[in-house]
Parts: structure tokens; C-alpha cells; sequence
């Protein structure tokens, strides 16, 4: 018998007011995978995700993550998911340590003190571990919040744009810790981001959306090979444009 | 790696957790630290040397009992609103903590009931009450020999009223915060205010016009504030009052708490929790 998808959405509906955000998508996300999801600003990824992890609930269908409905029982998964964004910080004034044994105390991580060396060792976080979170660089932020990130060692984890505003070095060397966690750990990833070489990199499948709607989905060699592009990000634009450029921003 | 306590329904350990984290932000900067015990000295010692004032000056003219009386409550009545102000204060600015450092997205995905959440507000509201006003009930015992623990038992049942009062307006203010954003945030220092001219703090009810009366019995407040007339002046515990108060309060709580679900309901549905604090 196969293994039950990591994350499964079926006819999964946002709207807000007139707006629909997420049109009726349906997907399903295999075990150990890493699934990109690219589009434009607006195309539903961030509300997708939101669905995923129950912080954001549907206007109609069912989405849900390691088996369990998260509209509705979504604090049976929890514990076995984690979420990284630049755009949600950690509380500032704490140092890196505080943040990290306070949310290893809220995901019940055993041997913690010990998670989090190991963890400041892998993401080279001792150097500024008893500093607080908000003194920190951009690129060191990044590394903290995978951090929190990795602390529960989860099977699931949804990642919104995780090298936003880091440098080309920083981003890389993100990516490659990525990379190595899902090879390590044996988890599932879900990644939105903007980043075309970041999703070839990482991908085994991109979900293409538009306008709320999952427009294409495939590998990057696939969907390069389809549009006859050479690279992601040519694909990307000929999705967001059509073709012959009509839907220029 | 299994989470030990991720599955369970209410977990002590996650209300520790997030109660760690509002003690180490209270240990990161002693301003914080010297703020909560600031206003409520500074009201303190304003307030209790009108009292001395005018219990003197109602002695010298003879003016009667009235005034004596009225001076006589202003810093007890000062105390305890302090309480119930500092106490809601505590609750609201601890879950506003989490908008300010945007980091209320990152509670809302871990395991953390909203039942854990509230309890560690309600314990947050507990530690700042008690390390801004511990220090000035002292205060004022040494200024101006007003002893606050000595009402003994009836401050039980003034404490136990106020914190619940405290409680379910700060569990509504969090609920239309996290529901509408921090343009919501002001309602957790003005709300109180609103309640202060009806719940007779430093007046007996009978100052108020009939009408009035009818909805300052409404506000449980009132009834502490009227036991603690009763208990400074008259040296009597009005057992009465406190339970009266404490009815209407279980109720006020029981909707306070159905207002926050209701309102991370709300949020939930409008999309609003992962873009909190932008």
C-alpha cells in the first residue's frame, strides 16, 4: 500500500470578499518530497500555505497535512510540522537561545539543550547564540529562524520565500542546508518562492499557480522541456505572461 | 524524534514555555521593569497626600463626616483600580508582545492551544500586577500608614473580583487585536476608562444618578469598590457584594472567552493571522 500524501488539497477555495485567492486547487504532495510552489505576487501561495498549516481557513474544499484535517483537528499535526518565513520574526529582544529553548518547550522537544548545540552547530549559530534575535544580520536571522525551523525535526515543513532579501552566498548556503536536512531527516518540503534557480535547485515538482489557480505541475526539466525554454525562469514568465507577452505587469 | 507533549489537549509545559518567554523579555530591560511600578507609585503618592489633605482639612472645619469618609477610602480605591487596570494591562500587552515582535504567527503553528495561550497571559497579568503594585502597597503603608493587607479576607474577595473583571475585558481587547491588528491596540489602555466613571472608584454609588445606579450594579467593579467602603469605613465584610460581583463576573468571563475564540475564528477565516504585525 503507498504511503499517504504529506499534504493533499482537494477543491481547496479562498476568498476574501469578491476576490478569490485560491481557485479550486487540488494536489497532493508525496512523503519526502520538496514541491515548489511559483508564481507571481497574488497568485495564491502564501494563502495556499496558510490552508496548509490551519492558520487560514478555507472558503470551501479540504486540505490536509500528514493525514489530519487542519480547518478542522489541526493540533493533532502540528507538532510534527514547522514553518519558516522572513516575513514573521521571532520575539527580539530575546537572545537566540531563549528563542529556541522557548519554542522547543512549545513543540515538547526532548533533550533540548542538546537539539539546540547540535543546532547552532549545523547552522553555525554559536557565535551568536546569547546575542538577541533583533541585533542580528539578515543572513544570521535566517539561519535562526530555520532553526526554530528544524527544532522539532519535522516531517513537514512549508517554507514562504526563504531566502528573501539575502545575499547570493547567504541564500546558497541556505539552500544547501536545505538540501541537507530534507536528505537527513527524509522530509517533505513545500517551498513558495520567487527564486526560479532556488525552485531548480531544490524541486522535485513545481506547482505552477496563477491567479489562484495550479496552471501547470511538473518537474523543472519537465516544465522547461514543455514550454521549450531553457531555464525555470522563462517557463515562469511564460505562464505569468502568456506566451506573447500579453500579461505584462 | 516523537514531541513529548505535542499531542496533548492541555499542556502545563506550553503554558511554561510561553510564560519563560514573557519573564526573560521582563529580565531584558530594566525599564520595562521600572515602568510597572512607575505609574503606580507616582499615582500612589499624588492621590495619598490629597487624602492626608483633606482629612485634615475635614478635621480642622469640622465639614463632618462625609469628607473624612471620602479621603479616608482614596488610596485603597487607588490600590485597587490599580490592580484591576495593571492586571488587565498585563494580560493585553503580553499577547501584544506578539503582534509588536511579529511573532504571533509562529505560536499559532506550533502546538499551542488557545486555552495555553490565554493561560499564560493570565499568569503574566498575574506577575506584572504583582511586581508593580507589591511594592507600592508598601509604599503606601510607609507614606501614609494605609495598610492594604490588613483588609485580610475581604482583600481576597476585592482581588479575586478585579482579576476576573481584568481578565475578560483583556481576553476581548486580545481577541480584536489579533482580529483587526494593532490599529485595535489603544482599546487595551483606554477601555478601562470608559468603565471607571460607573464603577464608583472613588464615590459611592449613591453619587450617581438613579439611572446610572442601574448600570454601575451591571459592572462588577462596583461591588468591590463599594466593600471596600464598607470594609474601610464601616469595618464591615460585605460578603454579599463580593458574591454578587463574583456572579456577574463568571459570566463576564464565560463571554470574554467565547468573544476571543469567536474572534481567532474571525481571523482565521479572513485570512488575517499571517500577516499580523506588518
Amino acid at each position: 500500500m503507498p504511503a499517504p500524501p504529506a499534504i493533499e488539497a482537494r477543491r481547496l477555495v479562498k476568498r476574501f470578499g469578491a476576490t478569490t485567492a485560491v481557485d479550486a486547487i487540488s494536489f497532493a504532495v508525496e512523503a519526502g518530497t520538496v514541491v515548489g510552489l511559483l508564481g507571481g505576487n497574488g497568485a495564491g501561495k502564501t494563502t495556499t500555505i496558510g490552508m496548509i498549516m490551519g492558520l487560514t481557513l478555507p472558503s470551501a474544499g479540504e486540505v490536509r497535512a500528514l493525514g489530519v484535517d487542519m480547518a478542522r483537528d489541526r493540533y493533532r499535526a502540528l507538532g510534527r510540522m514547522n514553518f519558516e518565513s522572513p516575513y514573521v520574526d521571532m520575539p527580539h529582544r530575546l537572545t537566540v537561545r531563549q528563542n529556541l529553548r522557548v519554542f522547543g518547550r512549545l513543540y515538547g522537544v526532548a533533550g533540548l539543550e542538546t537539539r539546540i548545540e547540535a543546532l547552532a552547530a549545523d547552522l553555525a549559530l554559536a557565535p551568536f547564540l546569547d546575542r538577541p534575535a533583533g541585533s542580528l544580520s539578515a543572513g544570521q536571522k535566517t539561519r535562526v529562524a530555520l532553526a526554530k525551523a528544524f527544532i522539532n525535526d519535522p516531517e513537514l515543513l512549508l517554507l514562504d520565500e526563504p531566502t528573501a532579501s539575502l545575499d547570493p552566498d547567504t541564500a546558497d548556503w541556505v539552500r544547501g542546508r536545505l538540501e541537507a536536512f530534507r536528505r537527513d531527516r527524509g522530509a517533505t518540503i513545500l517551498l513558495a518562492s520567487h527564486n526560479m534557480a532556488e525552485v531548480e535547485r531544490l524541486c522535485d515538482r513545481v506547482l505552477m499557480l496563477k491567479q489562484g489557480r495550479i496552471v501547470d505541475d511538473g518537474s523543472p526539466a519537465e516544465l522547461i522541456a514543455r514550454y521549450g525554454r531553457s531555464n525555470l525562469e522563462e517557463v515562469f514568465l511564460d505562464v505569468a505572461r502568456g506566451p506573447a507577452g500579453e500579461g505584462a505587469p | 524524534m516523537t514531541p513529548r507533549s505535542a499531542a496533548a489537549p492541555f499542556s502545563p509545559a506550553r503554558v511554561g514555555a510561553l510564560v519563560t518567554r514573557y519573564v526573560y523579555l521582563m529580565r531584558s530591560s530594566w525599564p520595562r521593569l521600572a515602568e510597572l511600578v512607575y505609574w503606580p507609585a507616582v499615582q500612589m503618592l499624588t492621590w495619598g497626600f490629597l487624602q492626608t489633605y483633606i482629612r485634615a482639612q475635614a478635621g480642622a472645619s469640622g465639614v463632618g463626616s462625609a469628607m473624612a469618609i471620602a479621603g479616608g477610602t482614596l488610596i485603597g480605591s487607588l490600590l485597587l483600580w490599580d490592580t484591576l487596570f495593571r492586571c488587565q494591562l498585563g494580560f493585553s500587552v503580553s499577547f501584544m508582545e506578539e503582534m509588536w515582535s511579529r511573532n504571533i504567527a509562529n505560536l499559532l503553528i506550533s502546538p499551542l492551544r488557545p486555552t495555553e495561550f490565554v493561560a499564560a497571559l493570565m499568569t503574566m497579568s498575574l506577575i506584572r500586577t504583582a511586581v508593580g503594585l507589591v511594592p507600592v502597597t508598601l509604599l503606601a503603608f510607609w507614606f501614609f500608614g494605609f495598610n492594604l493587607w490588613g483588609l485580610g479576607f475581604a482583600l481576597v474577595g476585592f482581588f479575586l473580583n478585579l482579576v476576573l473583571t481584568s481578565w475578560a475585558i483583556g481576553l476581548t481587547v486580545s481577541g480584536l487585536v489579533l482580529r483587526n491588528g494593532l490599529g485595535a491596540e489603544g482599546l487595551a489602555w483606554s477601555v478601562l476608562f470608559f468603565v471607571m466613571p460607573f464603577a464608583c472608584v472613588y464615590y459611592p454609588v449613591g453619587a450617581l444618578p438613579p439611572w446610572l445606579q442601574t448600570i454601575a450594579w451591571c459592572l462588577p467593579p462596583t461591588y468591590v469598590f463599594e466593600g471596600l467602603r464598607a470594609a474601610v469605613v464601616g469595618h464591615q465584610l460585605r460578603a454579599d457584594l463580593m458574591l454578587e460581583g463574583l456572579a456577574i463576573n463568571l459570566g463576564l468571563i464565560a463571554l470574554g472567552a467565547a468573544a476571543f475564540l469567536a474572534l481567532v475564528d474571525s481571523a482565521r477565516k479572513a485570512g488575517a493571522l499571517l500577516s499580523m504585525g506588518e
